[in-house]
């Protein structure tokens, strides 16, 4: 329900304010792109796995959800405000809070590698199942715990992430670094995420087509926990790595799919990740020529 | 001294106003001039050009070019004739302070090819 009401408005914008945007087909890994100033992007994002697979004692299937609100304040400010929820099958949907994040560019102009700060102040419970990144020991065993348990579990934290963006002969390469902090408690948490993206052709063509090559892109990107500032490394931690691919129509809706696979005992096994995002251009004046009765 | 005072805070502001609404096309450094467009002369570039123009800048510039609020008209002379090279540079970092972002993750082809549609008449 909480995803079909997101998609049905996501749909409703594209049917009266026409424009194409193009989204990276990332899912976890940020690039250096920000969000054009004045527009506003809606987006729902949904993580579909299951702990060891689904075994009858390893845990139930779960459905992580988190909605998406980007608004591009300044050339160099992105600011974004997520709201999160899950569904676990023979368990129960719930909301597990909000997350509000900042991206700052840090250099004017393109280089051949550019950095962009970010920082998140989240909000949410033990029982968040979005995924939006690995950090620490995060591993599929948290995730077969029931909901009554882990939505008790404050996680007021603050997230910081290096991001670092090259484009190179129509590649896009992305880098970002995690470090992340419980307010409350624990020591620092770090994750990685990497990924590169083509769209299929670099040339566009003359006339407007739904279904040419230069609207899809794909990649691949790779994510995971480095442990913590006590225990950094790599044991028992989870990675993942997991195929991309965006569709961007002619209406300015973006369809997103992602299946990855775990590549440790503590990852779950698949994970299946999918989005729709649909961006406002110049949010203000749409909606001063709403309230005028247009143009 | 009050006068003093208040006409050279008036002289700052404005020379910072000037500042930054000085060309940001004369900014663009001579050899980033000197690239030559690929797509000069292809039939379909301007039409391909057209099409990304509509998706990519018309949201702030206006479909027809006009110019909307900061964004600045692109259907004139100094765009024309600007060199190809230098629309291609604009285009790719963009312009922080005026609240232009860098376009550089529309591929490289199509910026040119948006060059070639600005370029045309």
């Amino acid at each position: 329900m909480h995803l079909s009401c997101n998609i049905a408005v996501i749909l409703l914008l594209a049917s009266v304010v026409p424009l194409c945007a193009q989204e990276p087909p990332t899912f976890v890994t940020y690039t250096h792109q920000m969000e054009e100033p004045g527009n506003l992007e809606i987006s729902t994002y949904g993580a579909i796995g299951s702990p060891n697979g689904g075994s009858p004692d390893g845990g139930h299937g779960f459905y992580g959800s988190a909605t998406e609100f980007e608004y591009g304040l300044r050339g160099w400010w992105t600011t974004e405000f997520y709201l999160d929820g899950q569904a676990t099958t023979h368990d129960s949907i719930i909301f597990t809070g909000f997350r509000y994040e900042n991206r700052f560019r840090l250099v004017p102009r393109e280089h051949w590698i550019n950095p962009v700060f970010y920082v998140e102040f989240e909000d949410t419970s033990g029982a968040d199942k979005s995924l939006l990144e690995v950090v620490d020991n995060d591993s599929q065993a948290d995730l077969a715990v029931p909901n009554a348990a882990t939505r008790l579990e404050k996680q007021r934290e603050l997230e910081t992430k290096l991001i670092l963006g090259s484009y190179a002969k129509g590649w896009t390469i992305a880098e970002n670094f995690i470090a992340e902090k419980n307010l409350a408690h624990a020591p620092f948490e770090f994750g990685y995420a990497a990924a590169v993206t083509r769209p299929l052709a670099l040339e566009a063509r003359a006339e407007q087509c739904t279904f040419c090559r230069e609207n899809f892109q794909a990649g691949v990107e790779a994510y995971g926990g480095l442990g913590t500032n006590r225990d950094f490394g790599l044991p028992d931690t989870a990675h993942y790595i997991a195929s991309l691919l965006a569709w961007s129509l002619p209406s300015g809706v973006t369809i997103k799919v992602s299946p990855g696979f775990g590549l440790t005992g503590s990852s779950l096994p698949f994970l299946l990740r999918v989005g729709v995002s649909y961006e406002i251009p110049q949010i203000g004046r749409t909606m001063r020529n709403a309230f005028r009765g247009g143009r | 001294m009050k006068k003093v005072v208040f006409a050279g805070v008036v002289a700052v502001a404005l020379a910072i106003a000037q500042q930054r609404s000085g060309d940001f096309l004369d900014r663009i450094p001579p050899s980033a001039a000197a690239r030559p467009n690929p797509y000069e002369g292809q039939r379909n570039a301007p039409l391909a050009g057209r099409k990304l123009y509509a998706r990519h800048c018309a949201e702030c510039h206006g479909r027809e070019r006009e110019g909307h609020g900061k964004a600045p008209p692109l259907a004139q002379p100094l765009v024309r004739d600007a060199a190809a090279g230098t629309l291609f540079r604009a285009i790719t970092d963009g312009s922080l302070n005026r609240g232009m972002p860098s376009f550089a993750a529309i591929p490289e082809p199509q910026r040119w090819q948006i060059v070639t549609f600005l370029k045309g008449r």
